[in-house]
């Protein structure tokens, strides 16, 4: 579901058909028709952005008829936890969970959501599952609309389709058996994307369909190492690891409301919605950024860790609370696109691409092309010259988007970047699968790898703060910063290319005080600070130390690279049950997460056929076909003594060692901005009102109203009242950029189209292959009619809804040109990772042409 | 890297059985047993593809200082040799006329790019860098608390960054200068 696998993942659909032929069903469930779904065993149209209304029906029938892996749900699950009675739940409040608060449009008190505390600190529960505040019960009453009639209504798929999809899960999910669950930005660019994706873990989780082998729920990522631009973050709220950035608080704010264009900062807290939790000092954000209970008790040896990657020895000083002190911290959204709007405010002044194309390639693309023109500067880095770098000679429609580079006073850099076959380093692929590619040859004339152009900015902007005397610089002054190659690279002419390898090292994680030694950093007796250049090698992320003894750049990816010469991302032999030889899988080289699951409270595999990870009784260890996710000698029956905490803390039988409960979470009793539990809302556009509450769209979003640029429809709008979504070709990439001045991709792919049904080509008279203009409140584009059966109208709420699809891979650079689909989408933003809502919005299309 | 210039081994077995035919080896001209694969002497590379998340191992041959193949690696678990139309074609991806090779500038409202040099251009957006950020820098909010930050430069990287070239990223701009809108495809 919310994938096509086949065109946008192909070689990796390779092993779903295999599968297939050797008896695995497939079913695809997606409103548009592709080459997956005429490769699946059974196919069902439904309307984009209605998923949670077609899994929650599956997850109602499955606790009415009893048919959840019970022994699974019971042990490895948090069903038996009790919730607070002060808890009120959407049933009880018509789409809302108690804590909202309109006026911020935030769930500002989320204390209700929360367990109910034993004495010992874990929750309380009811392994009889009776109570009527445990999670199970909670589920049934929540889940009780969600009926086979609702998703006839909401996601027009008749009754029948919906019970062979429920029927095939269940018979092939169980001690015997698995399902896997895949899915892309389907899901994951919708105003409510989390949660959908929530709907599928607690799915899964009934089923007994984690930590298996065969079983899962597999993020199809889009890019070569978009799942390491996670990992190792460029992204503002998280450090290395999936640590939090610091804040200067910790819930999320209203910002719009506040801001005025002078400000310097920008969307911080007001006194109301301050939160109690400080992050001011490392002890602060440390306690309120690890757990008690599970893994995250370690963070405090990461944070310290990461602390001495960067700043080396002056991370010593104050246990480390001076060095943190200089990283900074958030006070509100401040992700990409809720950026663009403070570009477009003016707050911004300069802006660094490194391969990427606003200015085609994210929603609401008009909006992102004027943000641009009020910058000071921008530099680009990219192999082509992009819409982003020439967004201040043209746009799109030129008489439709007047732009006048006389008026426009953004300084551009384009500076030209290398390939990936021109460089060495990483790639971490959405099996969290780090492949080390090698430098084949060198970029072109003055084309350098962004490694370069950040290590020489780097060495340039030290250079520049080195006389400073204000605290403001220390930072930068402190830095680490030499990845210079000890001897040139043979062969090559840029004498000055950064040693990728020794950054990989960095990131691996060294020792600054060899172990061994008696006493601590300080002591004089003791080896050591070793710099990064001669340190020895940390073999994985157990040997980090909280007391400033190891430096790690990232420690989920400690391990990598353990020895000298040992380079693990590079490693390539084949062979194997699991392929373990070839790359290396975060964490620790494991390739299924949680694996414990796999075996039963017992230790013993849940069955001969779906054997993978078990207890050794003998050896008295884990062991398998897998590296065992879970401390290798904690026995299936080790039970916490009184006051355990970290990792101790959890029992024999508990595999999600990074919850604190170390229970598969149904019921997220923290940790969501929008709601504990799933809830069907309809998207920011739609052309229904949402059939199961009142309250239509999902109350925790970012809206952006009255912002410029950002018009929505009206739901039910007469105006716009047909649903488009958009997708990938397997012949382009996203915007274009890397495919559009290819010829023999061209070939393939030569123009932008939009699919449209028969059915409404007929009432838009409308031919195939004609021109027609798709509009929406945002604007409008051109595109050829693709007049195709892969869409089809479905009957939502006793009327017809139609649904047409385009591709956005085409914009006014390249070697072939065509309108900008995401000049059609609007910027309403998911609340918990401010992704926009690109899946499903409303359209209208008529004959004609813009050009 | 490693040199590969024999055949894969289930070819060369059906190859010499077929010369074995007979009591004795076949005639061959002079012509044909000088033909050779145009990857042979050819230095292999590893790389992955560069475009989706799947991971597939690319092969890479180089000849005389020049990219002459880019093909899927047979080894590889995730793509056994195979490659989608996108992989397959990395190599115009990387081979192309239509690649900018030097620096462009465009000065504000010009309707026009200079060619300029790297060496101009870098020390220029290092400066550019430098004063933005020094211009906007805060340290306190009003209400005290300390954020040590700086709002008023972004960078938005692609997906296809090798997770070095995240990392020195983040680490420059966010712990060495306090930037903090450092974002990613990764959220798109």
């Amino acid at each position: 579901m919310g994938s096509n696998m086949a065109e946008a993942h192909p070689v990796g659909f390779a092993n779903v058909v295999k599968a297939k032929e050797l008896g695995a069903k497939v079913i695809h469930v997606d409103p548009h028709y592709s080459r997956t779904s005429a490769l699946a065993n059974m196919y069902i149209p439904t309307r984009a952005g209605t998923d949670i209304v077609f899994m929650g029906a599956i997850i109602r029938y499955l606790l009415e008829n009893n048919l959840y892996f019970h022994e699974y749900v019971l042990h490895y699950t948090n069903a038996a936890s009790l919730v607070k009675e002060s808890f009120r739940d959407t049933e009880e409040l018509d789409g809302i969970f108690s804590g909202f608060d309109p006026e911020t449009g935030n769930y500002v008190d989320q204390g209700s959501w929360d367990y109910q505390p034993g004495d010992d600190g874990h929750p309380l529960t009811d392994p009889t599952l009776q109570n009527p505040q445990c999670v199970l019960q909670i589920m049934r009453r929540h889940f009780a609309r969600y009926t086979p009639e609702m998703v006839e209504q909401v996601c027009g798929v008749p009754r029948e389709q919906w019970e062979v999809v429920v029927r095939t899960l269940v018979e092939n999910s169980g001690r015997e058996r698995t399902s896997a669950l895949c899915y892309a930005v389907g899901w994951t660019q919708q105003s409510k994307g989390v949660q959908i994706i929530r709907t599928a873990a607690i799915m899964q989780l009934l089923l007994g369909n984690i930590g298996r082998p065969g079983g899962g729920i597999m993020a199809l990522r889009g890019h070569a190492s978009i799942q390491g631009s996670t990992d190792v973050p460029t992204l503002y709220d998280l450090l290395a690891g999936y640590m939090p950035q610091p804040a200067a608080m910790i819930e999320p704010q209203e910002q719009e409301a506040k801001d005025r264009p002078t400000d310097t900062t920008w969307g911080e807290a007001s006194g109301k919605h301050a939160s109690a939790l400080s992050q001011q000092t490392l002890e602060e954000y440390l306690s309120s950024s690890g757990q008690k209970f599970g893994w995250w008790s370690n963070i405090p040896a990461y944070m310290r860790s990461l602390l001495q990657a960067w700043y080396a020895e002056a991370a010593n000083e104050e246990d480390g609370n001076c060095v943190y002190r200089w990283i900074p911290k958030i006070t509100g959204d401040h992700s990409h696109l809720a950026t663009t709007y403070d570009m477009l405010d003016g707050k911004v002044k300069g802006y660094l691409l490194f391969g990427q194309n606003p200015a085609a390639g994210s929603t609401d693309s008009r909006l992102q092309r004027k943000a641009l023109q009020q910058l000071d500067w921008m530099a680009v880095f990219d192999l082509y010259e992009t819409e982003t770098a020439s967004f201040w000679q043209r746009g799109p429609v030129p008489h439709l988007d007047v732009v006048d580079p006389s008026q426009i006073k953004t300084e551009v850099f384009f500076l030209p970047a290398a390939g990936s076959t021109e460089k060495s380093g990483t790639f971490t692929n959405t099996g969290r699968l780090l492949q080390w590619h090698d430098k084949a040859i060198d970029p072109p004339g003055d084309a350098r790898s962004d490694l370069w152009y950040v290590y020489q900015f780097g060495k340039r902007l030290k250079q520049l703060y080195a006389g400073s005397q204000e605290a403001r610089d220390q930072a930068i002054q402190a830095l680490t910063w030499d990845y210079e190659r000890i001897e040139p690279e043979p062969g090559s002419r840029i004498l000055d290319d950064p040693d990728s390898e020794l950054v990989l090292k960095e990131i691996n994680g060294y020792y600054v005080y060899p172990p061994g030694q008696t006493g601590g950093p300080g002591s004089e007796s003791l080896q050591g600070p070793l710099g990064l250049r001669e340190a020895p090698h940390v073999p994985n992320f157990g040997a980090l130390k909280v007391d400033g003894s190891t430096a790690c750049g990232s420690w989920i990816y400690s391990g990598v690279y353990p020895e000298p010469g040992k380079n693990l991302a590079a490693s390539r032999t084949p062979g194997g049950h699991t392929f373990l030889q070839w790359g290396f899988s975060w964490p620790a080289n494991r390739r299924i997460l949680y694996n414990r699951a796999s075996a039963d409270p017992q230790g013993r595999p849940w069955s001969e056929r779906k054997k993978y990870i078990w207890w050794d009784e003998a050896a008295k260890k884990w062991t398998g076909d897998d590296v065992p996710d879970f401390p290798i000698n904690k026995p299936p029956d080790y039970t916490p003594p009184p006051g355990a905490t970290g990792i101790d803390a959890l029992s024999g039988s508990d595999p999600f060692i990074m919850k604190p409960d170390g229970k598969g979470w149904l019921y997220a009793p923290k940790g969501l901005r929008d709601g504990p539990l799933p809830t069907h809302y309809e998207p920011a556009e739609s052309p229904v009102h949402n059939a199961l509450y009142t309250q239509q769209s999902n109350p925790a979003a970012r809206y952006y109203k009255g912002k410029p640029f950002n018009k929505l429809a009206a739901v039910g709008d007469e105006n716009y009242p047909i649903v488009i979504t958009t997708y990938r070709l397997t012949e382009h990439h996203v915007s274009g950029q890397m495919t559009r001045w290819m010829p023999w991709l061209n070939a393939l792919q030569p123009a932008l189209f939009a699919e449209i049904s028969p059915e409404l080509a007929a009432e838009k008279k409308i031919k195939n292959g004609d021109w027609i203009i798709v509009s929406t409140p945002r604007g409008e584009i051109d595109a050829r009619a693709l007049v195709t059966r892969r869409m089809r109208p479905l009957r939502v709420q006793g009327r017809v809804v139609h649904q047409i699809g385009l591709p956005f891979h085409w914009g006014y650079k390249g070697r072939v040109k065509g309108s900008i689909t995401n000049d059609l989408a609007h910027m309403v933003l998911e609340p918990n990772v401010s992704i926009e809502e690109a899946k499903a919005f409303t359209c209208n299309i008529r004959p004609g042409k813009l050009l | 890297m490693q040199e590969r210039t024999s055949l894969p081994e289930p070819v060369q077995a059906v190859v010499s059985e077929a010369l074995e035919i007979g009591s004795q080896v076949q005639p061959f001209s002079v012509e044909s047993v000088e033909k050779a694969p145009r990857i042979r002497d050819a230095k292999l590379f590893h790389s992955v593809c560069p475009y989706c998340a799947v991971g597939c191992s690319l092969n890479v041959y180089v000849k005389d200082g020049k990219v002459i193949d880019i093909e899927g690696n047979p080894d590889s678990p995730i793509n056994r040799g195979t490659l989608c139309p996108k992989g397959a074609a990395t190599f115009q991806y990387a081979i192309n006329p239509s690649r900018v090779t030097q620096v462009l500038y465009r000065a504000p409202y010009s309707d026009h790019w200079e060619v300029k040099s790297l060496d101009w251009a870098m020390e220029r957006v290092a400066q550019r860098i430098k004063e933005t950020r020094d211009s906007s820098f805060v340290e306190r909010l009003p209400d005290g608390r300390e954020v040590n930050h700086s709002l008023a430069l972004a960078m938005l990287g692609g997906a296809t960054l090798d997770i070095e070239e995240n990392y020195l990223m983040k680490k420059l701009f966010n712990g060495g200068l306090g930037i903090v809108p450092i974002e990613n495809q990764a959220r798109i």
